[in-house]
């Protein structure tokens, strides 16, 4: 090796050194830095041809190449999904502690926001529909107000988020609810979906105005999920080994669990698992999109010899209530398989068997909803219509648009290489608007409609 | 000279599409090309085009692939797509549009700088 004189220069090792220091940025993949270097060897033979030395033309061609720090912040824009994948922030994340406070104080927040009911003599043992019409008003608009902060919207953001809370508070409460009331079960279900597009707008930082922002918003929401699912499990280990430990020494607090540390627990998880998602985004793989991976099989395989049964035994239009809430219940579940499967898809790569496998999900589920459409239909003329049935036949409707968009843009992407999975992804992003809307229609009109039955 | 960066952020989408419109084409020799179409004036920071190839491939405009060029070296090859002719297409009628406005503002300028010689 002549590296040892100090003044030859290696240009290959030089080379080779830049490509790790190009490589640093997460932004950058091992392609595109492959890009980069055939770009700056392309210039460096230039310049060699030219007359100038290894050195100066190394020197010179990187120089032309530019701040690498810019080109990676280039490139972060473009692929915002890899940020999300493998995201250490650059600059040091200085702030941590900061953000550590800030989320507590909101958890904290919302624990107390539910047990302030019971000043006004309301306790969830008895007026157990108090508070499971307000759930969701209890922590999802402090999750809400957490992004605020963190992303600095401003006093915008807070009076829309007041006045949101405000309009479904006076819904859900001032409503006159009949004592069994199908539209109030539907509200309390539908509810959480128009503040999780809460949570989304302020989330995005820009008023839900970019696709990648969007984006980004959908992968939080499956990576939430699944954190949520953790913690919940963790929380309720350590629930039950600590009133297990009291009860040893002749303390009962099963009581005290039930009524503070469990319900207050869980709206301060609410806030803290936002927390958590975004600060760990950059250190654990995405459990998402392994997990859409592993049951787009099983679910399709499901969804198709579910139709095949019924295809054989001619049943499909004698199907029971009971059936088609698990249908629905089933179609919601593997829109949101797909809705993960495309957030985490590296958009440039080429399709695979698996945007097939994707293709087939899809079209198994429009089947499946045609069919309960169609069994739906039937019970609506010869029963009339209930506000299950409209709320049901709505979401239907609505999941036979997005399937079919889904599907058609499925089919366009695998046909056309891999240019069409930016309108794939502009559908799915400008659907969820249409799910919030349907779902603020369930809540703040259905009632009324049905005369609060 | 150094054009504002407003004014390359907006003329480097219509000049890479031109370019790669003109032939199956890499990263080098676009930027060899613009160079020699602005007789040398334009000048890139060579890093920031490729984040911009990838949006537009992104936005399905261009099209790329792996392939071992003539100097036995891996490089990435981009080609225009239908859509990216499209853009182009909308692009260069945008562009004329400007073009003949700002033609004639420097005409009648130079017009009116010539009558203020006649006064003095």
């Amino acid at each position: 090796m002549m590296s040892s004189s100090p003044n030859h220069f290696d240009l290959e090792q030089s080379i080779a050194q830049w490509r790790q220091f190009v490589l640093r940025r997460s932004a950058i993949l091992n392609d595109d830095a492959d890009e980069l270097e055939s770009h700056l060897r392309d210039q460096i033979d230039a310049l060699l041809t030219q007359g100038l030395h290894a050195d100066e033309a190394f020197l010179i061609a990187t120089k032309r190449i530019g701040n690498i720090e810019a080109v990676s912040q280039q490139f972060a824009e473009v692929h915002t999904g890899r940020l999300w994948r493998n995201l250490v922030l650059s600059q040091p994340h200085s702030n941590w502690l900061n953000d550590v406070l800030v989320a507590l104080c909101f958890a904290i927040a919302a624990a107390l926001l539910f047990q302030i009911p019971r000043l006004f003599g309301f306790n969830p043992e008895q007026h157990e529909w108090v508070y499971a019409r307000n759930i969701s008003l209890f922590c999802l608009p402090l999750l809400a107000g957490y992004w605020v902060v963190q992303r600095q919207l401003g006093t915008r953001a807070w009076w829309l988020i007041l006045g949101t809370v405000a309009l479904f508070a006076v819904t859900m409460n001032a409503y006159p609810w009949q004592p069994i009331s199908d539209t109030g079960d539907l509200a309390v279900l539908h509810l959480p979906i128009i503040l999780w597009f809460l949570v989304g707008i302020m989330y995005t930082g820009n008023w839900w105005q970019t696709d990648a922002r969007r984006m980004d918003f959908i992968r939080f929401s499956g990576e939430y999920a699944i954190y949520f699912v953790l913690i919940a499990i963790g929380g309720a280990v350590l629930t039950a080994m600590t009133i297990g430990l009291f009860s040893f020494i002749g303390v009962d607090i099963e009581i005290f669990a039930q009524q503070w540390l469990i319900p207050s627990g869980a709206m301060g998880a609410v806030v803290i698992v936002g927390w958590l998602v975004e600060a760990k985004k950059g250190t654990v793989e995405n459990m998402a999109p392994v997990l859409a991976r592993i049951f787009t099989p099983l679910f399709t395989l499901l969804l198709v010899s579910f139709l095949a049964v019924l295809l054989i035994s001619g049943r499909a239009f004698d199907m029971q209530r009971e059936v088609l809430i698990g249908l629905d219940a089933m179609l919601i579940i593997v829109l949101g398989l797909v809705l993960y499967a495309v957030s985490s898809r590296e958009p440039t790569q080429a399709p695979s068997l698996f945007d097939t496998l994707q293709l087939l999900l899809v079209l198994a589920a429009l089947c499946v909803d045609v069919v309960a459409l169609s069994a739906m239909s039937d019970r609506i003329f010869a029963m009339g219509i209930t506000p299950n049935r409209l709320a049901a036949l709505g979401e239907n409707l609505i999941l036979l648009v997005s399937l079919s968009g889904y599907a058609w843009y499925y089919w366009g992407l695998i046909r056309a290489n891999h240019a069409g999975f930016a309108k794939l992804e502009r559908w799915q992003t400008r659907m969820v608007p249409v799910y919030v809307v349907w779902a603020a229609v369930v809540v703040l009109l259905l009632p009324i409609l049905f005369r609060f039955t | 000279m150094n054009l504002s960066k407003d004014l390359m952020a907006a003329s480097s989408t219509p000049l890479v599409l031109g370019v790669i419109a003109e032939g199956e084409t890499y990263g080098y020799e676009i930027v060899k090309r613009v160079e020699e179409l602005s007789g040398g004036e334009l000048q890139w920071t060579d890093g920031m085009l490729y984040p911009l190839l990838h949006r537009l491939e992104k936005q399905g405009y261009l099209l790329s692939r792996w392939r071992v060029g003539d100097s036995n070296r891996k490089r990435k090859y981009y080609a225009v797509t239908e859509e990216g002719r499209k853009t182009l297409c909308e692009q260069q009628q945008q562009w004329q549009i400007i073009n003949q406005a700002l033609n004639k503002i420097w005409r009648d300028m130079q017009r009116s700088d010539n009558n203020d010689v006649q006064f003095a």
